[in-house]
């Protein structure tokens, strides 16, 4: 529901990047995003193409890499992929489980062009 | 030929930034800040009403108050007593750390012992911004049902302190309190726990009380952590 929000501070992360590379084109950004992170990549894609526009990374392919939850017991260390509603060990049952993967969310590197041009400033933008 | 540059920086770390920047503050004056969240109509505002009512005698509050529009809630909250700041997010559906530095601005720090930030509506996004308080308060109300903390794990899993509000609708609402209580504990495993009633004070006192230590707690370390 936030998107248009991460999407800025996205862009903001990818283009400073792009600076102190010297880059004038960002061609590809990787993202990471888990499984509990609530992030809709359909929607970080539809408000990209806005934000972008007439930035260096205009027209960036988005990759989205989704990590899936896993959840570690805490009493019997079981690691496992938690199924939908019950969250609770599958191999004891216990409910005091520790997640340890799948709230990532970030930039985890881009593509640059060094050769590239960069785009004319958006109108009004 | 494209290049790869790495970065691994998490997207949310200028909020994260802010944040800190924010606690650092409320830090410095020794004032114990709440966020409170909830979904629309859960008891936010009244909660705060109470709050302000049962400890303006012992504590100096103040309440930034988050709405997509109007100032109804911060209207309130200062009739309730407490010095009062409105946020309009202008259709954004959280506060991020931005808008409550921006809010913490407009209150002298060394004036009051406890903020209470008062979240826009809404069980998800608001979970993703941290803005520098010292507890991520959920209120939950009977009549929302008993799935929520299922239906709402990011929200769930955050929280230091949550209250059941609404108790006294018990009787009237198929809410079964123990497969609640369950649903909680597999996510938020003895996240402590108030079931409340605004609408007839039961069970206030107890969340008076905490509020209290914390703030106690905060003028002592001033990080906030009671005990």
């Amino acid at each position: 529901m936030h998107e248009l929000a991460v999407t800025q501070s996205m862009l903001e992360i990818v283009l400073r990047h792009a600076r102190q590379a010297g880059a004038p084109r960002v061609v590809e950004i990787h993202l990471v995003i888990g499984q509990l992170s609530s992030i809709v990549d359909d929607s970080v894609a539809f408000y990209w193409d806005m934000v972008a526009r007439g930035t260096p990374a205009e027209g960036a392919r988005l990759d989205f890499r989704r990590v899936p939850a896993r959840f570690q017991c805490q009493a019997c260390a079981h690691e496992y992929a938690p199924p939908p509603e019950t969250w609770a060990c599958p191999a004891c049952a216990s409910q005091q489980v520790r997640v340890i993967a799948g709230e990532e969310f970030s930039v985890e590197s881009i593509e640059v062009d060094p050769d590239g041009v960069r785009p004319p400033e958006a109108v009004g933008g | 030929m494209p290049q790869r540059v790495p970065v691994v920086e998490n997207i949310l770390g200028a909020n994260d930034r802010l944040a800190d920047e924010n606690r650092a503050a409320l830090d410095a004056h020794r004032v114990l800040g709440l966020n409170l969240m909830a979904s629309p109509g859960a008891g936010k505002t009244s909660l705060i009403e109470h709050t302000i009512r049962g400890l303006s005698g012992s504590l100096r509050l103040a309440v930034i108050d988050g709405d997509i529009a109007t100032s109804l809630d911060a209207d309130r909250a200062a009739a309730a007593g407490a010095t009062a700041v409105q946020i309009n997010t202008g259709g954004e559906c959280h506060l991020d750390a931005v808008m409550v530095q921006g809010a913490l601005h407009q209150l002298d720090l060394t004036a009051f012992d406890l903020l209470i930030v008062e979240n826009v509506g809404n069980l998800v996004c608001p979970a993703s911004f941290r803005l520098g308080t010292h507890f991520s308060v959920l209120i939950a109300s009977v009549p929302e049902g008993d799935d929520k903390p299922f239906k709402y794990p990011g929200m769930y899993r955050g929280v230091d302190v949550l209250l059941v509000n609404k108790i006294d609708l018990l009787p009237y609402v198929d809410f079964d309190m123990p497969r609640f209580r369950q649903g909680v504990e597999i996510l938020n495993p003895g996240v402590r726990t108030f079931e409340v009633s605004c609408r007839t004070g039961e069970g206030l006192p107890a969340w008076l009380d905490w509020v209290q230590a914390a703030v106690a707690a905060a003028q002592r370390s001033g990080t906030g952590r009671p005990g």
